[in-house]
């Protein structure tokens, strides 16, 4: 299968500080894959450089779609057919639940106000919180504002979604219900790179797991494989430290 | 000659209170128009400060810090006495409108500047991976929020533009202050001097009031 995004020797420094050291991937259109790794191992620096949240080394290549990922309008239609979904969600204080759902399909696709309010409302009954369409975000939990995030995300249909550590602020009792919605999502047919610690979700959901330390891909595969038979001492050590805490 | 006749005379109050009227009316006009100019100027040299090429933020800079560092007084006067001889002859409105809309536009922009960079990265990061334009994302998502972290100094900003509107009664504009020290001269008598203050006071005492409260309630919500 044609990689849907395709990332050549991607390299990404902080002054002297190699954060990316050229990283490979290819993710099938359709594939869910989850990373995982210590934290500063560079996975969130990963999917950042994919919607060019992080700005990335000259001689690296990331594709969407075929698109490469520059700047001006094709960075424009990258961005469009990029969701991301926040650790600390990033819901516009400012709007109601709804408008921030309706917010990009109205300015960046023209969508009439009326038609992007029915999608909007179609979307947070997808994600639960239809009932909810008319209060500010500070009036929700952290599991509401996260799904509402999500809901927000997909409204402008992007064929690839990117979670950024999505339940690591959340308190324990709410981390279910985002994962249920990720995972719901994930039968869609959706493309997901979801950067996580959970090591349920990854080996329920995903098609692949990757796991990353010191700016590179240490070992990657399906779930049972990475997860249950690692090969490599440093994705053992790291495994062994997250499932006996 | 008691106290009231000379500081509160009531038949002198009430010959000079059309005059004092006008310039109450030339005031607000001459404050309004500074305001609301000074709010596009500042708005605009904030957005170059933070977002230009950077040949125009140095240049922004270097303005934002000459306008807040020249006395208004003094720059009035230039405007008014020295920009004829360049065969540039303003009105005393325009004068004193300009004066006063180029060193509120230095100290707005620095307000508005304040206020932005306030808000969240995250707010910046999910408008762009919305597909928000920077034009888009600041409109919609960044100066409705930082608009409101400001609006208590930028009221403070609007008190000072309106008391320093007094200043053009020195280019000969026929505002509160100089219609008052018209009608002292003529009635021979402080109390329209006293009236002028007095009406200064009844417009700024609320807006300083207001922004009082606005100060406590956002501090209360910070905490």
């Amino acid at each position: 299968m044609a990689a849907f995004v395709s990332i050549r020797n991607l390299r990404k420094s902080y002054g002297s500080f190699e954060a990316l050291k050229g990283i490979d991937l290819d993710v099938a259109k359709g594939e869910v894959v989850c990373i995982i790794g210590p934290s500063g191992s560079g996975k969130s620096t990963l999917i950042r450089c994919i919607n060019k949240l992080e700005s990335f080394s000259s001689d690296s290549e990331i594709r969407v779609d075929g698109i490469p990922v520059a700047s001006g309008r094709a960075l424009a239609r990258v961005r469009a057919e990029v969701g991301m979904v926040f650790q600390s969600f990033n819901l516009f204080p400012h709007l109601t639940v709804r408008e921030n759902v309706m917010l990009a399909p109205r300015r960046v696709r023209n969508t009439p106000r009326a038609e992007a309010a029915r999608q909007a409302d179609r979307l947070l009954d997808r994600v639960g919180i239809g009932n909810q369409a008319q209060k500010y975000p500070d009036h929700l939990s952290g599991g509401q504002q996260q799904r509402v995030a999500i809901a927000r995300a997909l409204a402008m249909e992007p064929q690839v979604m990117l979670f950024d550590e999505p339940t690591s602020s959340l308190d324990p009792e709410m981390v279910g219900e985002v994962l249920d919605v990720m995972r719901d999502l994930a039968h869609t047919g959706v493309t997901m790179i979801v950067v996580t610690h959970e090591m349920g979700f990854a080996s329920q959901v995903a098609d692949r797991v990757i796991f990353m330390d010191a700016g590179l891909i240490v070992e990657q595969g399906p779930p049972d494989q990475v997860l249950s038979n690692p090969q490599e001492p440093r994705t053992r050590d790291f495994l062994g430290a997250v499932l006996n805490h | 000659m008691d106290l009231f006749d000379t500081f509160l005379n009531a038949e002198v109050m009430r010959r000079t209170f059309p005059m004092l009227m006008q310039g109450l009316w030339i005031t607000l006009q001459l404050g309004a128009a500074s305001i609301v100019a000074g709010l596009v100027l500042g708005l605009a040299l904030a957005m170059a400060r933070l977002y230009g090429p950077m040949p125009l933020r140095l240049l922004t800079r270097f303005y934002i810090d000459i306008f807040r560092s020249i006395p208004l007084l003094v720059l009035l006067i230039i405007v008014y006495y020295a920009l004829p001889f360049l065969g540039l002859r303003l009105s005393p409105f325009v004068s004193a409108m300009s004066a006063l809309t180029l060193v509120s536009g230095a100290y707005t922009a620095e307000i508005f500047r304040a206020g932005i960079e306030a808000i969240p990265k995250g707010q910046f990061e999910a408008s762009a991976a919305l597909g928000l334009s920077g034009r888009q994302a600041m409109a919609d998502v960044i100066l409705p929020q930082a608009v409101r972290i400001v609006i208590p100094p930028l009221t403070n900003n609007a008190i000072n533009v309106v008391k320093d509107t007094a200043l053009a009664s020195v280019v000969a504009m026929p505002d509160l202050l100089k219609q008052a020290t018209q009608a002292q001269a003529l009635a021979a008598n402080p109390t329209p001097l006293i009236v002028a203050a007095a009406i200064y006071i009844a417009f700024l005492w609320p807006l300083v009031a207001l922004v009082s409260r606005m100060e406590c309630r956002f501090a209360a919500r910070r905490r």
